[in-house]
Order: C-alpha cells, then structure tokens, then sequence
C-alpha cells in the first residue's frame, strides 16, 4: 500500500470533468435512458459505488483491510427497514441515517480488534463481523418482521415530500445520496482528520510520534465506512433490489467490494465508481459474449462458473499490469491519448 | 455439579478436538505457504476443493483408488509450480496486501475452474472408513473422526520431519529465516516456491478427502478455509505448532459452546464463534500461543 499516495485529477480545473458528469446523470441519462439501464445497470452501480467509496475510506485511506463490508450493508439495509417499520412517522431521511448511525457503532465495535490486530490477523477478524451479522439477522426473526419467506418489500421511497417512484424516479434517489456523499468524501479526505488517516496508513509508528491518536483514528476510519456502507447498503435494498433479505449480503458480496476499490485504485474518490462500474457491466458483457459464440451450452451454471474464472483472472491481471487500478489507466489515457503504445512499454 | 454429565461432556470435547486436529489440517497449507514466501493464500480452500473434487471425478469415471490419489497428485503438483509461475512470480516484491489480494483472485479461478471442468453437483466420497461410533470406557467416539484425526496428526509429523530433516526442508528454512541470505548461498528461490505451492497442494488433497468423505464434495468444501483462519490468528501464521494447538483449543472451545451455550442463542453459533475465540484471546494475550514477537501483530 505504500506506493498509493493522494493524486489529484488533472488539469487546472478538477472540478469540471464531475461537474459536467453530474450535470450529464441529471440532465440527460433520466431523459434517454431506458428502464433496464436505470434498474440492472446504473443503481446497482451507484450503491456499489458508494459501497466501494467506504471501504475506500478504510482500507485505502486508513490502511484497515476489511473482509466484512457486506456486514455493514446488511446493518444498514435492515437498520432502515426496521426504523422505517417501527417507528410511526418517522421521515425515511431519518431513518437512513439512524441506519448509517448503526452501521457506524457496529462498525467501531468490530474495529476494535484494529487496536491490537495489523494486516492479514486485522482483516481476518473483520470476517467475524461478516459471520456475525449474518447470523445475527438470519436467527432473529425480529429484524425481518417474522416474515415467513425471510424477503420483505422495501417501503416507498418519500424524502420531503417528493416521492422517488419507478425505475428512474429510484435511480434520482439513489443518485442524490451518492453525490452528497462522494462530496463529502472528496471534502474530507483533504481535512486534518482525513490526513490523519493517511499518515496512519503510511507509518503508524510516525504517526504516533507526531502525536496523532492513532487509536481513535482508526475507530473514527471505522465507523466514517461503516457508516457509508450503511447507508450503500439502504440503496441497494430500497433502491436497486426493493427487498430485504440477507442472502445478498454474504462473504462474496465483502469481496466484490474489496474487488472493487482494487480495480478501480487504492485510495481515490474516483476509483470507487470505476472499480463498480465495471464490477457491474462485466457479468453482463460476459453473458452476451457467452450467449453469441457458445449459444445453448452457456447456460447460467456455466455463466456463473466463467465469471468467476474471469473475475478471478482480472483482479490478478489488474494486481500485476496495474497496481494503481483503472484510475491510474485513466490518466495515463488522458494525458497522452495519442500515444497509447506506451502503456505497454510503461508496463 | 450433581447433574452434570461428564460423560456427554468428555465425548462433546473429545470430538471437539478432532475435529480440531482437521482444522489444523487445513491451516497448515497456509502456514507452508506463508512461512517460506509470505503470502497469505486465500486459495488454499479453493486448493482443497480442487484436489477433492478432481479425485472423486477420476474415480467416479472409474479409475482405481491409488491411481486417481497419483493424478491428483501430479494435478495439484502442475498446478503449485503454474501458479507460482503465472502469479507470484510478477508479483515478486509486491507489498503482502497485493499478494493476498492475487490469492483471492486464484481461489476464483480455482472454484470456478473446478466446478466448470467436474460440475457443480455435490459427489459422495466414501474412503472406505465406517462412521460408527465407537465405545471407549463409556464414551460413543466416531470412528471415521478418529481416523481423520490420525491421518491429520500422521501429515504434520510427516510434514516436521521433512522440514527437519531434508534438504529440501532445510532450504525452506532457510528461505522462511532469511531470504536474501537464502539467495546469497545459491539457493533458487523460484523452484522454492514452486515447491512449497507443490507441498500445499498435497496438504489440500489430504485435507481434501478428510474433509470431502466428512461433508461430500462440493463448492461448500472450499468454505472449510473459514474455519482454518481463526486457527491461524490464534497459532500464528507461520508456526506449524501453533497451529495444531489453536486447532485443539479452537475445535474443543467451538463444539462445547455449540453444545451447552448454543441453544441460549437458537444455536447455528458455529460460523462466528471460533472468530470470537481467537479475538478474545488476542485481546488477552498480544503475543499468541507461542509469540515471542512484538506486542502488535503485523
């Protein structure tokens, strides 16, 4: 992790390439896109983003590695589900944000082990958060309402007043709270604190020495990317899949999102968004391929078999080719897209 | 203690720490791995689901028992000096995290290329080991665990002795003590690893029939590196002892728990429990079962 260092995007104005995407997902894909792209393609992607975004704040900027996340997105999405059923009245801005809240303690809660625990033994005892949980919420029948079927239907989404219905009304949800917390990312990740983070991550024994609490930044690291997986986690669940249920929240889910900030790069805002984007449209991209070439024998056992061979095969090829993930490709792209020959030659 | 049953009691803890000394089977591919290259391996699950699952496909298509073991052998052999080829070799002083992160990858591949290549349905493999109790002074002890357990402890004394007392072991040691030094005397740290990679795979295999007769081949059986990792944290990564007595502690803590604290919490409490065990421990005690190392584990 010590060559991923803070890089700052290109160019003399770094704020116009998101501005003119923001303006581009509000302005015009609500308006072209068709429902499949809003409901298979663009909100998981945004929840994975935000997902990816967390995590990012851990690992990539605190140096925690965590095998749980898909923990927290649990936390969050049956969090909200729960606050939103149990409290009458309650404005659904709230109640995600209680579920972040409680994503957050849970979150510093199984940190606690980063106190004492560095690397490989930190990142295994997240996995006790990931047994954890998912044990937790399939045993008490509570958490899921003692639904029978274990699948319970998201509520509306309803924030001030405006209600966000149908495929691209949930996609503008889900888009709006992405945006306000990349924002805050972005911020914070340029504040003391958010240096805190760094110098953690970089040489904790300097750190220390230079008298930042190590100790409570890497609980506070904990319980910011918790807290924004939470909230991932009420997108994906109200938004994207309009259920409930924690078979979607397993360990392969905390890889993906492990996979996710690898691919698209350690330690950028960016990376997060280009790791899930690719995440998401790659099964799918595979799916058609199969389906040209191989016809009938692609069947989804052999589908699901192939794209974990291909994912598989990626995540070494990115570890090897381009340690500093898509980020990294796509700079190198934007400064000298003349002369793409290079890359090979770089490598 | 008047209604305590001590005899339940000693037959929950006995099967315990078989069950344990499996564990420790398991862990102990990460170990050989770790100990003379430093990488965590993710894969070696993915390993022993490839070993178990490529056997019980040769001999279902019926070949003979010792010859199908062979193959498998010379398989998992190929593919330790492949993966060091095409993976670890670019990744050659790549920072532990990089590393681990191309195992995860690998164990992808592995799963999915197992079950591509044998089929996802699950196999029964009988190693011609009856599952029948057996009584000792009063106490019912499966046999089949027994064997297992004997077959585990036979594979670490294997394993000790090679270590001590080859030459091949001795360069492991002296890659795992120093490895610029091991470097510096000639030895060739490639065909090392190579060979480490080689010795996991034979630990899987052995892992992977163990454990395929016990809960039938399938993608499941790549899921028992779960229950080798907390193993690992409480032991140490790169202490075969360690190991075998965090498998004990470990298998004996998690079956008793299961069987008197369980039910207090409608039971299933066995996928996090041995994480809490080893954390528990840790917290108490920094160093481990046998750290003499920093008081923080990195």
């Amino acid at each position: 992790m010590d060559t991923v260092t803070v890089r700052k995007a290109p160019g003399h104005w770094p704020w116009i390439a998101p501005l003119l995407v923001l303006a581009t997902a509000y302005g015009v894909i609500p308006f072209i896109g068709t429902s499949y792209l809003f409901e298979a393609i663009l909100t998981p992607f945004l929840a994975l983003s935000l997902a990816g975004l967390g995590l990012n704040i851990l690992t990539g900027y605190a140096g925690q590695l965590s095998l749980g996340s898909a923990a927290f997105l649990a936390v969050g999405a049956f969090g909200a589900f729960n606050f939103n059923l149990r409290v009458q009245g309650l404005p659904l801005i709230v109640s995600i944000v209680l579920a972040g809240i409680s994503a957050a303690l849970i979150g510093i809660v199984f940190g606690l082990p980063s106190l004492r625990l560095k690397g490989f033994y930190l990142a295994i005892s997240t996995l006790a958060a990931q047994f954890f949980v998912q044990w937790a919420l399939t045993k008490f029948g509570w958490f899921s309402n003692n639904s029978p079927s274990g699948v319970i239907d998201a509520p509306p989404l309803t924030i001030f007043g405006i209600s966000f219905e149908g495929a691209v009304g949930r996609y503008l949800f889900a888009l709006t709270i992405v945006t306000i917390f990349t924002l805050f990312a972005w911020r914070f990740v340029n504040t003391r604190t958010g240096h805190h983070f760094i110098a953690v991550r970089d040489n904790e024994l300097a750190a220390k020495v230079i008298g930042i609490p190590v100790l409570r930044t890497k609980l506070l690291a904990f319980a910011i990317s918790s807290f924004i997986i939470g909230v991932a986690g009420v997108l994906w669940a109200f938004a994207y899949l309009r259920t409930v249920e924690t078979g979607g929240f397993n360990l392969d889910r905390s890889f993906q999102i492990v996979f996710i900030i690898i691919i698209g790069g350690l330690a950028t805002i960016r990376g997060s968004f280009f790791g899930a984007a690719l995440i998401v449209i790659f099964p799918l991209i595979l799916s058609r391929l199969g389906q040209l070439f191989l016809g009938d024998i692609f069947n989804s056992g052999v589908l699901e078999m192939s794209q974990r061979i291909v994912l598989g095969a990626l995540i070494i090829l990115f570890l090897i080719v381009e340690p500093n993930g898509l980020v990294s490709l796509w700079d190198r792209l934007r400064k000298k897209p003349l002369r793409l020959s290079r890359i090979k030659t770089i490598n | 203690m008047d209604g305590f049953d001590w005899i339940f009691f000693s037959e929950v803890l006995i099967g315990g720490l078989l069950a344990g000394v499996m564990y420790s089977l398991v862990a102990i591919g990460f170990v050989l791995i770790y100990k003379t290259s430093g990488v965590f391996n993710f894969a070696q699950g993915a390993m022993v689901l490839f070993a178990a699952l490529t056997f019980v496909s040769l001999v279902e298509r019926g070949i003979s028992f010792p010859l199908a073991l062979i193959a498998t052998f010379a398989v998992m052999i190929l593919l330790g000096l492949a993966i060091e080829r095409t993976v670890l070799r670019p990744l050659v002083n790549k920072p532990p995290i990089t590393l681990f992160m191309a195992t995860l990858g690998l164990s992808y591949i592995l799963e999915g290329g197992a079950q591509l290549l044998w089929g996802t349905q699950v196999h029964a493999l009988d190693l011609g080991i009856e599952d029948t109790p057996l009584e000792i002074s009063g106490m019912l002890i499966s046999k089949f665990d027994l064997i297992a357990a004997g077959i585990s402890a036979g594979m670490v004394a294997l394993l000790s002795i090679f270590f001590r007392y080859t030459r091949t072991g001795l360069a492991f040691r002296a890659v795992a003590d120093d490895t610029f030094a091991a470097i510096a005397v000639g030895l060739r740290l490639p065909r090392i690893w190579g060979a480490v990679w080689a010795a996991a795979g034979l630990v899987a295999i052995v892992a992977g029939l163990i454990w395929g007769a016990r809960l039938g081949v399938q993608f499941s059986l790549s899921l028992v590196v779960l229950k080798a990792l907390p193993v690992l944290v409480l032991g140490g990564f790169d202490s075969i002892p360690g190991v075998i007595v965090g498998g004990l502690i470990i298998g004996a803590l998690e079956k008793l728990a299961e069987v008197y604290i369980g039910p207090y919490f409608g039971g299933g409490i066995e996928s996090w429990f041995a994480y809490v065990i080893a954390l528990a421990f840790l917290l108490a005690r920094p160093v481990g079962l046998f750290g003499q190392r920093p008081v923080e584990r990195a």
